[in-house]
């Protein structure tokens, strides 16, 4: 067993409406969404019309680039409607599911057409940008984190617990393809994961951002120019494993619904592409006030109340809209009910308590004036976030390889953004320095 | 809002002013757009109101003293708290006035003309501009230094958060350069009512730093740590300007390592010229002399305009407190080093900072190639 890798910088936001430990609902959805959109580098072309006929697991959208990579149906059914946006731009397919489930079958015999073929393959995240991986590439490693620590986020000691067997098949898989590096919870004693093989097991101990595996790579082996290295959710790993084991395509998984607007937050055993009107029983009577979160307050997607649980994403979070005005409230001395990592608030004097936080932006936005180690505090990488994010707004692609462009996404500079008195928006200055990478480097 | 002061409305030139002042009465009901949905209940407000309360007591005793002073020069003796606090205010108020008035409406002006909020900024320059500058300074030449520090030192950037030199510090380096007389000799540090003049015998009014030694009068280590000497309204009291670095620094606003830098840059100096006998100051009384104390706490530590990598701010500082007492050594025509070392080193910090990440990058290259 390696040894604890402690992660000393960091940020756990006390947000009140944890999810309980238990699967309050467990369900095939009436309507489940293929989305397209969230998955970067994919340029859709659309494989079905309205009226067709669908198996779990055959194709639904094909990457006009690449036409190997599938979007394949989570669940099968009938093409009820393609939803398209402004110009046309497909949004969702959206699909009438069946009572009883058919599955399209998946000859498992190589992994990597198996994944294309079952649409499994767009679990995968590659390195840097955080793109669709590239199936003509052979990846330095397959990077997975087994724990999360964003606020709110699944416990995947709950949700996966049950699952070894399957992330094991799917660690074995995914090792054929590149050497796989699972990272665990080094606070845990006994981690349902810690006996996972085929891959190099590290422990890693601190608060979020340890979970994040762009953080864990960073300690591991960082990215360098040149370098592809892929990532993929636990709960994808899980995937795999059953479709391995299975030759079908399952991406059931349990979530967490949670957030301070949540009533009763608790797991929901669904599918991705669920709509969020199938959660409503979370947000009852107070639609109209609430935002609702594919993801965690960090780095999730508002998805509003005609949207869908994302493709990869295991939580769902409910928080009110801040539109409250508060009188001469940066001012008043105490403001107990407000939290903030900055000595100036007394939230360091409550160390428990759980805040129910609003997407109140808490002021308004100024340039950068705090300086690096404001940022740093809760940034455990070896990188200047000011500086990157400074070289991303001018766009000066040699500043930004310099200070670390290859080795981050936003989501790894979410808890900068959430400390920042400046209220800057530091993941959309990082996303568009790695929009303009992708760019120039292609 | 109101909508005629919307984009397009009759009223929308004072859009970023009437911003300005709902945004001072309420938290704004604005939400995050993207990105992280919920954020830190802190802001700049919140953070330069801070460094305010910081430099209150050192505003407040400087009050005092100048009433003190101004008795003593009277031939009076005694304490009398209020009595001097309230010629003091009297005294101070029409700078404070007149700085943040035309600090402000400067601000407020270019603000509106980039199309942004108007940003906390001058809170605290304004605050600090009285406390730094000779309390008798004609009001004019104030405005004129101010406007001057303010457009060409800072708004002509981009505003806050993108000067390159402290704006309370410009100001006065321009009366300094612009007006000397008034900022040097022995009268200047005293306040008198119109057609005084000293009647106190062997009186004089220059700072401790002008006269030769120690020897003289109210130099000793305890006036010089209360504060009861002449200087600038908010320099004199070391043990009020503790107070407000003690808040700065649990707060973590102000950087220990820039003042613990310059500190130790001003005595390496001062204990230099001891042995090689320039002075016969003691290198520890460096400390409590003239603007060294205020500068190393509220202007070195100034975020915007000090070194932004932890590294850079120990040279950083190291270089403001060694420049401050050798110019102090070596200049005797003008005694305080402490403005022009932080105006140098503000220019020099973008510089350190480049050399610092410079070194981190091929660091982290090679860490990285061998990994």
């Amino acid at each position: 067993m390696s040894e604890n890798i402690v992660l000393k910088k960091g940020l756990d936001i006390p947000i009140s409406g944890c999810a309980s430990l238990h699967v309050s609902k467990s369900m095939i959805p009436a309507l489940v969404a293929v989305q397209p959109d969230g998955i970067k580098g994919l340029l859709p072309r659309l494989l079905v019309k309205e009226g067709d006929r669908v198996l779990c697991g055959s194709p639904v959208i094909a990457d006009k680039k690449k036409p190997d990579i599938l979007l394949c149906a989570p669940a099968s059914g009938t093409v009820k409607e393609v939803v398209r946006g402004e110009k046309r731009k497909l949004l969702a397919v959206l699909i009438e599911t069946d009572a009883a489930q058919e599955y399209a079958r998946i000859d498992t015999s190589n992994v990597k057409t198996a994944l294309l073929q079952s649409g499994l393959w767009t679990l995968f995240t590659q390195r840097p940008y955080g793109v669709l991986a590239d199936p003509a590439i052979t990846p330095k490693a397959i990077f997975v984190s087994a724990f999360h620590t964003a606020p709110l986020a699944a416990d995947l000691e709950f949700t996966l617990g049950d699952q070894v067997q399957a992330i094991q098949k799917g660690i074995d898989a995914l090792g054929e393809i590149a050497p796989v590096h699972v990272s665990i919870n080094g606070a845990l004693k006994n981690s349902a994961f810690s006996s996972l093989t085929g891959c190099t097991v590290h422990r890693f101990k601190g608060k979020h951002p340890a979970g994040n595996v762009g953080v864990q790579i960073s300690h591991i082996s960082p990215i360098i120019k040149g370098d592809t290295v892929w990532t993929i959710t636990l709960n994808g790993v899980a995937a795999v494993g059953r479709l391995m084991s299975s030759g079908r395509v399952d991406v059931r998984r349990k979530v967490a619904v949670c957030g301070p607007a949540a009533l009763q937050p608790s797991y929901v055993e669904t599918l991705p592409g669920t709509p969020v009107k199938d959660f409503a029983p979370f947000y009852g009577n107070s639609a109209d006030e609430v935002r609702i979160i594919s993801g965690d307050v960090l780095s999730g997607v508002s998805v509003g109340l005609n949207g869908y649980l994302g493709w990869n994403d295991d939580q769902l979070t409910i928080i009110h809209e801040g539109y409250d005005k508060e009188l001469l409230g940066w001012i008043r001395p105490l403001r107990f009910n407000q939290f903030s990592s900055d000595r100036s608030y007394f939230s360091w004097l409550l160390p428990g308590k759980k805040y129910d936080m609003s997407t109140n932006l808490h002021g308004g936005p100024r340039p950068f004036l705090m300086n690096e180690n404001y940022y740093t505090k809760v940034l455990p990488m070896d990188i200047y976030p000011v500086f990157l994010a400074k070289a991303c707004l001018a766009g000066d692609i040699e500043k930004m390889e310099k200070f670390g462009i290859y080795e981050v996404l936003p989501e790894d500079l979410a808890l900068c953004e959430f400390v920042d008195p400046s209220k800057c928006y530091i993941q959309d200055m990082i996303e568009r320095g790695i929009d303009l990478m992708i760019k120039e480097m292609a | 809002m109101n909508k005629i002061f919307e984009k397009g409305g009759k009223l929308y030139w004072l859009h970023s002013t009437v911003d300005a002042f709902e945004t001072f009465l309420h938290v704004p009901g604005t939400v995050t757009l993207k990105g992280s949905h919920v954020r830190d209940s802190i802001d700049l407000k919140r953070l330069l109101i801070l460094v305010v309360i910081a430099a209150a007591p050192a505003a407040l005793f400087g009050m005092w003293n100048v009433g003190y002073q101004h008795g003593l020069a009277m031939g009076q003796t005694g304490v009398h708290i209020l009595e001097y606090f309230w010629f003091g205010f009297l005294k101070v108020l029409p700078l404070y006035l007149v700085s943040y008035i035309v600090g402000l409406a400067i601000e407020f002006a270019s603000s509106q003309i980039r199309g942004e909020e108007v940003s906390e900024g001058y809170l605290v320059s304004g605050f600090f501009i009285p406390l730094i500058v000779p309390v008798d300074i004609p009001l004019w030449m104030l405005a004129l230094a101010v406007s001057f520090a303010v457009i060409f030192g800072k708004e002509v950037f981009g505003g806050t958060g993108m000067n390159i030199w402290n704006p309370a510090l410009l100001t006065r380096a321009f009366l300094f350069f612009s007006y000397p007389n008034y900022m040097s000799g022995s009268e200047c540090w005293i306040a008198f009512k119109k057609g005084e003049t000293a009647v106190a015998d062997a009186f004089t009014g220059a700072t401790p730093l002008a006269l030769d030694g120690p020897a003289q009068y109210g130099t000793g280590f305890w006036d010089l740590f209360i504060g009861t000497v002449p200087g600038s309204v908010g320099e004199t009291s070391v043990i009020a300007i503790l107070l407000g670095a003690f808040l700065l620094l649990w707060t973590g606003i102000a950087s220990w390592k820039i003042m613990c830098g310059s500190i130790a840059g001003a005595l390496l100096v001062g204990w230099i010229g001891n042995i090689a006998g320039i002075t016969d100051i003691p290198f520890y009384m460096q400390l409590l002399y003239g603007g060294f104390a205020f500068g190393t706490v509220f202007m070195a530590t100034d975020p915007v305009t000090s070194c932004q990598t932890e590294c850079g701010k120990w040279i950083y500082g190291v270089l403001i407190g060694m420049l401050c007492i050798t110019v102090r050594l070596f200049n005797p025509g003008y005694a305080e080093g402490m403005m022009l070392a932080i105006l140098l080193m503000n220019t020099f910090a973008p510089l350190i900072d480049h050399c610092v990440t410079s070194v981190h990058i091929s660091r982290r290259l090679k860490k990285l190639n061998a990994a």
